[in-house]
Parts: C-alpha cells; structure tokens; sequence
C-alpha cells in the first residue's frame, strides 16, 4: 500500500509569527519553521499502519526551500521517502491552489492512502483535506479521532459536537486525524541517521504539468486586505487569595462588570 | 438585490443561534435565501422567518443526511446554479468547512473560514474580519475569483429579528455514487449537560492541570454563574474531561463576554482559543503563569479554595 502524508512546513507558533508587510502573506522565509505539530499525528498514523501490514510511507510538502525540514522529520519519525514540490511562483498560494497542487503530486504518486493532520497551525482552516478529496474523486473520512484499516476499509471514530460518529470508507481514500489519534513517537537517533540516506525527490510545477499562473498570490481567489496586529491587553488586577479574600473580591469583580 | 445563501444550522428542524446570526449578516449582503437540508423544515420556518429569511428551500432527499459531507456540497452547488447568488454563508464548524471546501472547489470560488465578522463592502463584494496566530493579529480579506463563500464563526453578529414570512421550495437534488463513498455508519449522541454550547456561550468557565482531575469545583462555579464549561489540552489530555470540551488551538476557539481559566497556565495552544474573550479572569496558585498576562482580574490562589467559596456567594447574591 503506498501511503502518503500530506505535511505542512509552518513558522513555529511559540516564536514571533508576521506578515510580510509587501503582499500580506504569512512570513515563511525569515522566521524559524518546523513541521505543523498536527501533522506529526498523521505521520504517526501512517507508521502504524505501515508496521500493521505492509506499505511504504512518503511524506509530502509543499513550500519554500525551508519546508524539506518538514520532509526531513517526517523522514526521522520513519517515513521512507519524501517529495517536496518547490516552485518560487507556489508563493501566495490560497488552499484552493495549494489542494490542486497536492491533487496532482498525489494523483503522479499513485497513493492509496492519503493522511492529513486536523489543520495546520498556522493558516488553521482545516480545508484541505476535503479540497484533495473533491479533487481527485476519492471518499474522505476526517477528523478521526481512532483509526482502523482492515483490509480496503478505512473506520474511523469522529467525536463531534453532537455525537460521537463511526465512519468508514474504502481505499484509495483521504483520511484526516485529529490530535486525541495517537501519540507521535520522537525521532530515534538510529531514526536521525537512517533518514539521511532515505530518498528525497524535489519537484517543480512543471513536473505537475501545472503553470505558473494557475497557483500562487496573484491567482490566488481570496486576497488579505489588511492587517493588523492585536493591540496588547492592559494589565489587569492581581489580587493574591488570603482566607478567603480572592473568592470575595473575584466576585465583586463579577458583580461591578455585571456578570451576576 | 441579489440572492445571499444561507446553509442552515439545524438538529432535527430546531433553528441553531447561529443561523440566525448568519442570516443577520446575509441581510447586510442582499437577500437572504435559506437552504434547509433534511427533515423539520416546517418546524424551522418561524425563526427563519424571524430573522429575514426571504426564501427557504428544502432538501429532504434521505441520502443527504446518510453520506457525510460530499452530497451536501453537491445540493449547494444545485442550489447555487439556479439561484445565482452573490454570496453563500456556512457556519464555520467541522462539517460546515468541509462542505465549504468542496463548494469552492466545485464552483471554482475562493473561500474565506472562521470569519468573525462580515460586512457589505464596496463593489468588489463582501469584506470579512479573521483572527488569526493565536487571536495576535487581525485580518480583513475578499474573496477576488466567483461566488464569495464564507464560514462564519458563532456570535460574528448579534441576531436582529427582520420579519418576513418566506415561501418553502421543495428542490429535488440527485446525489451522484461519488459522492456516496463515505457513509455514517454508527451514531452515538453526546449526553446532554444542560449547559449552554460551549462556543455559543456568553460566560465559559475552563479548569487546566491545576484542577488536579476534578472538575467538581470548575462546574459547580460555571452552574452558579449559567456557564459553559471547557477544559485546557493537558485535562484533556489527562483524560479529565471530554476532548468536544477543549478550548485552544486544536479544540474550539471561543470568544465569550467573560472568560474563567481556572488552574490554567495559559499556554500559547490554550491562549489561541480565549485570547479574543471579552472579559478574562483566571485563578492559578502560580503567580508566574503567563494566563496572567491576559487577565482583568486575576486571583492567585488554590481554585479548590477559591472557586467554592465565590460559588456559595454568587448563589447567595442572585437568589
């Protein structure tokens, strides 16, 4: 079975995030990237499967040249090979030129099984999966918050709002998995060394038959007009708890702003 | 004026508040055109109607509720090719954004999600405001390319009645076998807590790891003040309280009046899911944790002392 994560190179969220000032696009080249942590769910999703039966793991990317770190820890997780399609017109693409893109690394890869983590995050829509889905004609099952694959059937469990839901579809399939799925491994140092010699293909967009003006900012189909960056709160009141007086004064806060 | 679509929120014909929002800012755009899908359309027809829908038109082909999410996209894109509209409005939750997502792929449109607020704008069509990296900047974005469509987040608007009483249109839709691949095969409905829904609610209260396990404390202070309840990733993940329940990053973003984070530290994966609360109060024996860089008020000290004593004296004030 050739399974294939769908990964994304995302600026790390715990250091200073921006917009790069001349297009509105989220600064990818000048800060410290990393693989999106919930991606690392859906590369941990293909090992197991892969370890439960048989199978080859790829893991692919779509970015700048920073982003083959993201193909690099997909590699040391335990992946067995990677591509990553760079293309310097890719930049400013929105998710509906990035999922043609995946659509057509996917369909050149041949995969059976596609896996996606819940969203990145940074951008955070959480829509590409179905993008891909609707793309390239195949079920999606998303959001699972358990998976089995028994034989061509993919199930997995969804934990909703209202319900708690049992989904299956069969193979070739998209399937997208939330952060309760499992437990990423971290990278062995056997795992560290092994994916220096493991295989890593780069791809242009011409190696997609795609072109330039159908992906990045300037056909992209939603545009930022503005950004603005969140005034900081004012600081506020610290009262410290002595027998009873934080209880009283958090409710008299309550009670002054009218919350009672 | 021109047709805006509005895919109504719904459990079994009972209108969700956030339909009503998104009707409210449907009106902003043009007329509002609800797309009812399933069972209950006549029992929804009066709040749709409160709230200015012009039109309603049903879909109760069976297979619509059966398969996921690709039908649905399907009915729409129906839909869309003959009411023609300037703008389609979803509500932006998990199944809301997916069939959002093949919408835009099917009608060749960009899609803007997670709006919080959406205005006319000029000609060039619908302006929406957006916050993202964790609630630390705001954006506004158009969609440039075909029909705009919008997921809009709960209380992006606040409900303005607009009597009209709409006409029902049945729509026959045919679902093609492609998008039948993916099926429901097993529901288990979550047990109702009479509390209001999380990312509806005026007033959340959250417990963290400080909680220690028991959120007796957390949910009797949320019951006295007619709270929802959250938790943080680490109760969560300590298997404390359900995942449906998580405030953060990868659980629901919530942006309440008053927010309460009790035995939280304020993480960056928490403070992405309260950042844009209102009001924001937390109680945390650690006077170092960062959740008291965001806080209006703030109490250092044990919340299993704190919180039962302001429960008793919120209870005392209010009866």
């Amino acid at each position: 079975m050739k399974i294939v994560v769908c990964a994304k190179f995302v600026p790390d969220a715990t250091a200073d995030r921006r917009f790069r000032s001349e297009d509105n696009t989220v600064d990818r080249a000048g800060v410290d990237g990393l693989l999106s942590e919930l991606d690392e769910y859906a590369v941990e999703t293909a090992l197991t499967v892969k370890e439960s039966g048989d199978g080859e793991v790829t893991i692919l990317t779509v970015g700048p040249e920073q982003a083959a770190d993201a193909v690099k820890k997909g590699l040391q997780m335990g992946a067995d090979a990677g591509v990553h399609v760079v293309d310097d017109a890719i930049h400013g693409s929105d998710a509906v030129a990035t999922s043609l893109i995946l659509s057509k690394a996917l369909a050149k890869l041949d995969a059976d099984l596609v896996v996606f983590g819940m969203g990145s995050t940074d951008g955070g829509m959480g829509v590409v999966p179905a993008m891909v889905s609707e793309r390239l004609g195949l079920p999606a099952v998303t959001l699972g918050s358990e998976v089995t694959v028994d034989g061509q059937t993919v199930r997995i469990r969804r934990d909703g709002d209202t319900a708690s839901e049992t989904i299956e579809g069969t193979l070739p399939l998209v399937l997208s998995v939330s952060d309760q799925a499992n437990e990423p491994r971290y990278p062995s140092f056997k795992g560290i060394m092994a994916a220096k010699k493991k295989p890593v293909e780069t791809w242009s967009l011409a190696d997609l038959e795609l072109t330039a003006d159908q992906v990045g900012g300037s056909s992209a189909w939603t545009e930022v007009v503005e950004v603005t960056a969140r005034p900081p709160r004012s600081a506020g009141t610290i009262v410290t708890d002595e027998d009873g007086s934080g209880a009283a004064e958090l409710v008299e806060f309550l009670s002054t702003n009218k919350f009672l | 004026m021109s047709n805006v679509l509005v895919l109504v929120d719904h459990a079994a014909g009972k209108v969700r508040k956030t339909t009503a929002e998104l009707l409210t800012i449907a009106r902003r755009l043009g007329e509002p055109v609800a797309v009812f899908v399933g069972e209950g359309v006549q029992d929804a027809l009066p709040a749709l109607g409160q709230y200015g829908a012009t039109k309603v038109i049903a879909l109760s082909n069976p297979e619509l509720s059966q398969f996921l999410v690709a039908p649905k996209a399907e009915a729409l894109q129906q839909v869309a090719a003959k009411v023609e509209p300037s703008a389609i409005l979803i509500s932006s939750n998990a199944e809301g954004k997916e069939i959002a997502a093949r919408l835009a792929v099917k009608l060749d449109s960009g899609l803007i999600t997670d709006a919080v607020d959406v205005q006319a704008g000029d000609s060039a069509g619908p302006v929406t405001t957006q916050s993202v990296f964790a609630g630390n900047y705001t954006v506004k974005s158009k969609v440039t390319h075909g029909t705009p469509i919008i997921t809009v987040k709960p209380n992006a608007a606040t409900p303005e009645a607009a009597e009209t009483s709409p006409e029902v249109e049945e729509f026959d839709v045919s679902i093609s076998d492609a998008a039948k691949t993916a099926r429901i095969t097993e529901s288990k409905p979550r047990e109702a807590t009479g509390r209001p829904e999380l990312t509806e609610a005026a007033i959340i209260v959250s417990g963290g790891r400080g909680t220690g396990g028991d959120f007796g404390p957390v949910e009797a202070f949320a019951d006295s003040l007619g709270a929802a309840v959250g938790a943080s990733r680490a109760a969560v993940d300590s298997g404390w309280y359900p995942h449906a329940y998580q405030v953060g990053q990868t659980g629901k973003t919530v942006s309440p009046q008053l927010y309460v984070a009790a035995g939280i530290s304020g993480a960056i994966q928490h403070r992405a899911g309260m950042q844009t609360s209102k009001t924001i109060v937390a109680v945390n024996k650690d006077p170092e944790a960062p959740i008291f860089e965001l806080v209006d008020f703030g109490v250092v000290g044990d919340l299993h002392k704190v919180l039962p004593t302001a429960t008793e004296e919120v209870t005392k004030r209010k009866a």
